[in-house]
């Protein structure tokens, strides 16, 4: 898929959880949110681009990218 | 005219705990205190003669037909407007009542047409009725003095004149008033009219709209439609509810006066809008007679709305398809086929795709506009049968937000309360809706609720019709920038906390303490005050201040939603933001408060119930949850995929990358109903087998391989679950026009895939729904034949289902407060976009238009126009009806303006009813960034006198009519002999 689309996806749910307080509640906030909610071919590219640099991204996104969890095989 | 099959009891229902005894001919009778003698009679089975009472409308108290005496009491007064008393005695039949009666029939019938016999009200004429009850045998006035019936009239002796030697001059007759046909449903014959007034009453008393009017004084008193228009001139909104109560032929139904009587009557639920009314289907054998709303209907008790009454013609419209139909390439004709080849097609493409692209290549689409157990059946074929969880419903683009907001905070992705809720509610807020054109018969209940004092606060950027309209003023309209719908519920918020407005005990026994601390603490900041937040939403602090301290003082406050609300960058969070406001003032979990989305489309709820998302399994449970996954595994007898799969608009998106190559979209038109048109369009054509399931040849099916012909609501049995959790019965009322209902056709695909299904009936799929569904444990289509409807969830500790829900505690325990930072949408005006767009929707047309365009809804509204505030309109050289362009970083499309002062400077306003329209092609890709719901009502536009159509619209035509003689040459390619078959 287009990965700026998938960069802004992932912005715009940093975004929400910009207004967190916790620092670790907003990254597993987000973290938990692609889990839940994004395809996992999804995940896994945006993965990849954040392990490439991730230019784009909001900080909070990259630190929730950096830990997410993407299944090992894809049929 | 009444149902055929509803017995009449001649006044409303009285509701009380105290119970009152009389005597009535003799027989003891018992009923709640406030009931009226005509009532309660008729509820023993004794019937007293009326004309211009009717349970539908209060007692009125005029035909004197009515009359009883009452032992001890003088004279003889009207059964319909005296209450029951304790220990009263009444006869309702005597020889002085029976005298009354004859003479007030005789001058009734003095001034009405004898033409029984050939009139449509023949056989359920309440008139005619009554003529025989009271044994009317003579009229001794006769029938030449002043009448309304004639339309000429012999002259007075003054000016008769003996004209070519005729003594018996006519005249025109001044009391008589021509046939109104105007509108196109029902007709309006005034020389049969018997000034009941059960019409005028019915406008007033049902619907609200106050169109109607008895004119004139004495004899001269008449009903005319406002200023004594034609109907289709005047204030009507063409609800029916006038037709519904009138005694005689005077306003008819021309489906009735076309086809005669109805005989029999089977009782459905709409397939407009997430109201959901129940209605009987008036038929004769496999004909529709009429619709008429069914007054034992829990979410419309006896009203409706144009659409739902009148607006069915498009099941029986000629462009409806019912022959499959494939092709190789959406440039090549189609060739219709037989059932099983079209089934053995799309089993041996969508398995090709899966062998050569993979298992995750291919997905499934389903709709709101299709039934409960359609739903579950393409959710499961998806999961079960293609093997992995792309599956999406249409309310990714309406509803959705609701889903995810309403769970976080309460745990439950749904409404909390029931309609009737209302009669509870003291300050009612509604907020990105518009009621009385998109729910209407909602709409007229909560006017009615308003005109008996409920307070009001509107928010929404137009001046929508409930802002003022009769006898209702809004106490406080925030006419706000689209956009801003979260800074100014949290500008309402910081005034509920800053002056002390909040419900503390509530909050402490219901809610999380950190989650309302936090929160609390959020929403206190500066930035969040009415006074900061005035410029950027552009309401006043004073205005926000007002509705906030009404809204948490008020009593009983209600907050109703729309799509103004979810189809927003911040669809979500503020559905999080009404929660956490019915939170912090104790608004929630008892009749009269709440939080209630209008649900678009009929089934809304109920495509999200039976989950169609793709990370949920029905009942909202998440595909990774091992306990479910296991339960489904094994009823289904497959392994499940435990990853959430592709949304709508990531379909689009790995089609275009292509990854993803084929889609069977069952009810729904992406092509039509999705942001950014050109984007859906282009990712349509990158696929390899499109297979369409529908009534007609809608935008996506010109873009799609197979054709599949489907079944309307009339043909087939199923439920829909409408805005308030309300599961209603759907039932067949003729047979699937192209043979078979739309599961039979999901069934038949799964085994073309290789996936056994072996329904025998819908109710089948119901029992399974509600074997592996907690909240659908109790529900089965027995349970709802035997309440009616039922209202999930619907269990073993709620066998009658829950009106109100988060009752004791939130479903997830406490409630949480969520943050709800206020961000603007990226979605600017600037020097080349300098106006905002919005959408909505009008009263006569529904959604996409694929089923009101094909009706005489047409003759409301015909096209999709651009309101635009005068100041706009001026500044650009805009006149009324002026052809416009609408640019948008998206696209242009072209529409007739409208000048409007509904609209605020800067803002401009569209309908998407007509897809020639293009309102999507404008529309962008920005979504809410929980659910990627679409912004559609943001949209930074420049708007342009033009003098043609778009280029988007010249191309959009020439597809069309290239599509439509694909289709043309396939019906001519027909062998004869497939015509007219399934």
């Amino acid at each position: 898929m287009h990965i700026e689309r998938l960069i802004t996806m992932a912005n715009d749910i940093a975004t929400y959880f910009t207004s967190e307080p916790d620092h670790a509640t907003a990254v597993n906030g987000v973290r938990d949110h692609l889990t839940r909610f994004w395809d996992p071919v999804m995940r896994r590219q945006l993965k990849t681009f954040v392990t490439e640099g991730g230019e784009g991204l909001l900080p909070l996104a990259n630190e929730a990218v950096e830990g997410l969890n993407v299944p090992a095989v894809l049929n | 005219m009444l149902s055929i099959v509803e017995i009449d009891y001649g006044t409303p229902k009285a509701v009380s705990a105290n119970t009152v005894i009389l005597q009535i001919d003799g027989k003891n009778i018992s009923v709640p205190e406030g009931t009226s003698v005509m009532r309660a009679a008729a509820q023993a089975g004794i019937n007293i003669p009326k004309l211009c009472a009717t349970e539908m409308l209060d007692a009125f108290g005029s035909c004197r037909l009515c009359l009883v005496e009452i032992e001890g009491r003088k004279g003889y007064p009207a059964s319909c407007t005296t209450p029951v008393a304790a220990g009263m005695k009444i006869s309702t039949q005597t020889p002085k009542l029976a005298e009354i009666r004859r003479g007030v029939m005789e001058l009734y019938i003095s001034d009405h047409p004898l033409d029984c016999l050939t009139c449509p009200a023949n056989g359920h004429c309440e008139l005619q009725d009554m003529a025989g009850v009271v044994g009317l045998r003579e009229v001794r006035y006769g029938y030449e003095g002043a009448n309304h019936v004639f339309a000429r009239i012999p002259a007075s002796k003054g000016q008769k004149a003996a004209i070519h030697g005729r003594t018996h001059e006519l005249v025109p007759n001044p009391l008589f008033s021509p046939k109104d046909e105007s509108n196109p449903y029902f007709t309006f014959d005034p020389s049969k009219c018997i000034a009941c007034s059960r019409c005028v009453r019915a406008c007033d008393e049902v619907q609200g709209t106050f169109a109607l009017t008895i004119q004139g004084r004495g004899f001269e008193s008449k009903v005319a439609a406002s200023q004594d228009n034609r109907f289709l001139d005047s204030e009507c909104v063409s609800c029916g509810a006038c037709v519904q109560a009138c005694p005689t032929a005077t306003l008819s139904e021309k489906s009735l006066i076309d086809k005669g009587q109805a005989e029999h009557s089977v009782t459905t639920t709409c397939a407009y809008c997430g109201v959901g009314c129940s209605f009987r289907a008036e038929m004769k054998g496999e004909e529709i007679v009429r619709m008429v709303p069914n007054k034992d209907g829990h979410a419309n008790h006896g009203h409706s709305c144009v659409k739902g009454r009148f607006a069915i013609g498009y099941a029986s419209h000629p462009d409806r398809i019912t022959t499959p139909m494939i092709r190789a390439s959406i440039a090549d004709p189609w060739k219709v086929v037989s059932w099983d080849e079209a089934f053995a097609h799309v089993g041996s493409e969508f398995k090709r795709l899966q062998a050569t692209y993979g298992t995750h290549s291919v997905g499934g689409i389903t709709s709101s506009r299709c039934t409960n157990e359609e739903t579950y059946l393409v959710q499961k074929l998806v999961r079960a049968g293609f093997g992995n969880n792309n599956v999406d419903t249409c309310a990714r683009v309406c509803h959705s937000p609701t889903g995810y907001g309403l769970k976080a905070t309460m745990g439950e992705s749904a409404g909390t309360q029931d309609f009737d809720s209302i009669e509870k509610t003291d300050v009612v807020l509604v907020i990105g809706a518009n009621p009385t054109d998109a729910h209407p018969v909602f709409g007229s209940q909560m006017k009615q609720r308003l005109r008996a004092g409920a307070k009001l606060i509107v928010i929404d950027p137009r001046r929508i019709d409930l802002v003022r309209t009769p006898h209702i003023k809004a106490d406080y309209h925030l006419k706000l920038k689209p956009g801003t719908n979260v800074a100014v519920l949290n500008t309402m918020a910081y005034v509920i906390v800053s002056e002390g407005l909040v419900d503390h005990d509530f909050v402490a026994r219901r809610c999380e303490p950190e989650a309302f601390a936090k929160w609390s603490a959020f929403v206190s900041q500066d930035k969040y005050s009415p006074e900061a937040m005035e410029a950027q939403t552009g309401v006043s602090a004073e205005a926000v201040r007002g509705a906030a301290r009404l809204y948490a003082t008020g009593g009983n406050g209600a907050i109703y939603y729309g799509l103004g609300v979810t189809e927003h960058a911040q669809g979500s969070t503020t559905v999080m933001a009404i929660a956490n406001l019915a939170m912090a003032t104790g608004n929630i979990g008892r009749e009269g408060v709440g939080v209630n989305p209008l649900r678009g489309q009929n089934n809304v709820q109920g495509s999200c119930d039976m989950g169609s998302f793709p990370h949920e399994f029905p009942g909202y449970r998440h595909v990774s949850d091992v306990a479910t996954r296991e339960l489904f595994e094994k009823a289904w007898g497959v392994p499940l995929y435990n990853e959430p799969g592709l949304r709508i608009p990531n379909m689009f998106e790995a089609a275009l990358d292509g990854s993803f190559k084929g889609l069977y979209v069952e009810g729904e038109d992406i092509a039509q109903s999705d942001p950014d048109t050109q984007h859906v369009t282009a990712a349509l054509s990158a696929m390899e087998c499109v297979v369409v399931q529908d009534l007609f040849l809608n935008e996506t099916a010109k873009y799609a391989h197979v054709f599949l012909p489907g079944s309307s609501f009339l043909e087939k049995d199923g439920t829909f679950t409408n805005a308030e959790r309300r599961v209603s019965r759907v039932r067949k009322v003729m047979a699937p026009k192209a043979g078979y209902a739309d599961w039979e056709i999901t069934q038949k695909l799964a085994q073309a895939m290789g996936y056994p299904m072996n329904y025998g009936h819908a109710s089948e799929i119901m029992d399974e729904i509600a074997a592996l569904t907690p909240t659908f444990h109790g529900v089965s289509f027995d349970r709802i034949d035997e309440l009616g409807s039922v209202q999930w969830p619907c269990n073993e500790e709620h066998p009658n289902g829950t009106p109100v829900m988060h009752v004791d505690e939130f479903v997830r325990g406490k409630g949480r407060f969520m943050l709800t930072e206020y961000v603007p949408t990226r979605e600017k005006v600037n020097a080349e976009h300098p106006l905002i767009l919005t959408t909505g929707r009008i009263l006569s047309q529904y959604n996409v238009g694929a089923q009101t365009r094909r009706t005489a809804n047409v003759m409301w509204h015909d096209e999709d126009r651009l309101e635009i505030h005068p100041h706009d309109a001026e500044e650009r050289g805009i006149n009324d009806a002026d052809w416009v362009g609408i640019a948008s970083r998206s696209g242009e499309t072209v529409l007739r303006a409208m000048v409007s002062e509904r609209m605020q400077p800067g803002v401009v306003y569209t309908t998407f009813h007509f897809p020639e329209s293009g309102a999507n092609v404008i529309t962008t890709d920005n979504s809410d960034w929980a659910t990627n719901c679409p912004e559609y009502k943001v949209t930074a536009v420049q708007v342009t006198r033009v003098s043609q159509p778009s280029e988007w619209q010249k191309r959009f035509r020439a597809f069309s009519n290239e599509q439509q003689s694909l289709l043309d040459q396939s019906a001519a390619a027909q062998p004869a002999d497939t015509l007219g078959q399934q």
